[in-house]
């Protein structure tokens, strides 16, 4: 299956420093893609370098389309839905605003997208009404998620999902993941600490080490090597 | 008695005016994190452009829609050229510029129309009405205060746009993320801004009179409302600016001759800066972690 996303020599900069060095990466058309790595390694840098949010080199391109040349609004529009590190949350607006700002470019397909997102995510449905800062961690990972599928993206990226989340909050919001991938045949790229979970539900994996890829393979042959056993996995 | 709340509905009336242009101000504030200095002369200027525009003979209310027009894209074009330059410099120098901006508009305006304090026409008549505690003029101006502010808080709270505009105030980096040019909402903020501007200029250059040092003293009165709101929150500006009103023209009344009120403000503005410093509305958003 052809790539809907290829990341190729791509390097990427905070000012003048070079955090990641010319590094190749691909999403196959449907499929889920992880990357691994310790803090620091570069990934959440080649997320933004993906969406324009940092200085970059190299090329991108998704979809038949040549993403290095254009801005984050451009690429939004493109079909790139990505949850950011931190997960973004308008703070100070309701949930339903929320979902409302996803569906931004897609007004008329708006009302039908936010029910099909109360019916993923239950609870958000019950919080409609309620400011998004008031919502625990795990719902606003969710209105995160939630949000960016409002723009009814082809690729999914989501900058570490599971971050500060009890292991059953993160068990549901993957089943989920999992779930619309499979449903509305969106590509995933995915960053993750958590390495096992990760390289359970992809199936190709790359591994980061400070700006450079170290490993890359199905995430299978990531799994059963010893050494990433050892480092990254705890067995 | 019956003068007594003939000073409070008339301290409405400067108050709604008050209240527009610390409206104005908050708006840039939350956008882009800027206290616009300049806002007062802006709109100074844009009253001028009504009256030039009524001077030559159109009917007062189609001079104020196209003053309203002109108003909005000025401050548009304000934003692209001369504010969006410092965005990311540091906020003193973000500052500098609007007090540029001030210096320019208010010189500009002198050497266009000179310094020569100029009658301005007043839409509504001066009558009294309801007992003589007010006047229709009075009645008109805060008419069309509250008509603008009910249109303004729709726009924000029921159009797509509004809400992109909030979003792109409170959280620049993810408001792209989703799409929305965050540029273009900014310079539509400081539209919006300039327009409710010119709406307080032509307001109250009937009663004051228009010159290019007309809005000096509203501008101080509006910070003061502003910054007495929480210059943060929309709804505070407005019912700081209309405190602030009732309250300078009470004090100005009973209390110390009429020439000191602008030294009211001032106290407001320290009393608030030192005991209350988030104002009356403006608190922080619930945040959990």
């Amino acid at each position: 299956m052809a790539p809907i996303l290829e990341l190729r020599s791509l390097r990427a900069f905070y000012g003048q420093s070079e955090v990641v060095h010319g590094i190749d990466v691909a999403v196959e058309d449907g499929g889920m893609t992880v990357l691994l790595g310790a803090n620091g390694a570069g990934k959440t840098t080649t997320l933004r370098a993906l969406c324009g949010m940092v200085r970059r080199e190299g090329e991108i391109l998704f979809a038949g389309k040549e993403l290095h040349r254009r801005s984050t609004e451009d690429i939004a529009s493109l079909g790139v839905g990505h949850v950011p590190e931190g997960r973004g949350t308008f703070v100070g607006l309701t949930v339903e605003e929320n979902l409302r700002l996803g569906g931004y470019l897609k007004p008329r397909q708006s009302p039908e997208a936010v029910e099909r997102m109360y019916g993923y995510f239950p609870i958000l449905a019950q919080r409609r009404r309620q400011q998004a800062g008031a919502l625990s961690g795990g719902e606003q990972q969710m209105l995160a998620i939630a949000r960016a599928l409002m723009m009814a993206p082809r690729l999914l990226v989501l900058d570490e999902p599971s971050f500060g989340l009890a292991p059953r909050v993160v068990e549901s919001i993957f089943g989920i993941v999992e779930r619309i991938r499979r449903e509305q045949k969106v590509s995933v790229l995915l960053v993750e600490q958590n390495a096992n979970l990760a390289l359970e539900l992809a199936d190709h994996a790359y591994l980061i080490e400070t700006g450079y890829v170290v490993a890359s393979g199905s995430a299978k042959s990531l799994a059963d090597d010893p050494q990433i056993r050892r480092s990254y996995l705890g067995y | 008695m019956h003068q007594f709340l003939q000073q409070i509905f008339s301290g409405l009336a400067a108050g709604s005016i008050y209240a527009s242009l610390a409206l104005a101000l908050v708006m840039i504030y939350r956008a882009t994190d800027l206290v616009n200095f300049a806002q007062g002369e802006m709109a100074m200027f844009s009253t001028y452009i009504a009256w030039t525009l009524v001077n030559a003979g159109l009917p007062f209310w189609l001079a104020f829609l196209i003053t309203l027009a002109v108003s909005f894209a000025g401050g548009m074009i304000i934003e692209r050229v001369v504010i969006r330059p410092v965005e990311n410099a540091p906020v003193l120098a973000a500052v500098v510029v609007t007090i540029g901006l001030l210096l320019i508009f208010n010189s500009v305006a002198g050497w266009i129309y000179s310094y020569t304090v100029q009658d301005f026409p007043s839409p509504f008549p001066d009558r009294p009405v309801f007992g003589a505690l007010m006047t229709t003029r009075d009645l008109g101006v805060i008419g069309v205060t509250l008509l603008m502010l009910v249109l303004l808080f729709a726009f924000f709270r029921y159009t797509p746009v509004g809400l992109a505009m909030r979003a792109a105030a409170q959280n620049p980096a993810s408001a792209r993320l989703c799409g929305i040019r965050v540029g273009r909402m900014l310079a539509i903020g400081w539209g919006l801004a300039a327009m409710i501007g010119a709406t307080a200029g032509v307001m109250v250059a009937p009663v004051l009179f228009l010159d290019p040092n007309m809005m000096g003293g509203v501008l101080i009165y509006a910070f003061a409302g502003a910054l007495l709101g929480g210059i943060t929150s929309p709804i505070g500006a407005v019912v700081g600016g209309l405190i602030v009103g009732v309250t300078e023209n009470l004090v100005g009344t009973y209390l110390i001759a009429s020439q000191l009120k602008l030294t009211v403000a001032f106290a407001l503005i320290i009393l608030v800066l030192v005991f209350r410093p988030n104002g009356l509305f403006g608190t922080a958003v619930v945040r959990r972690v």
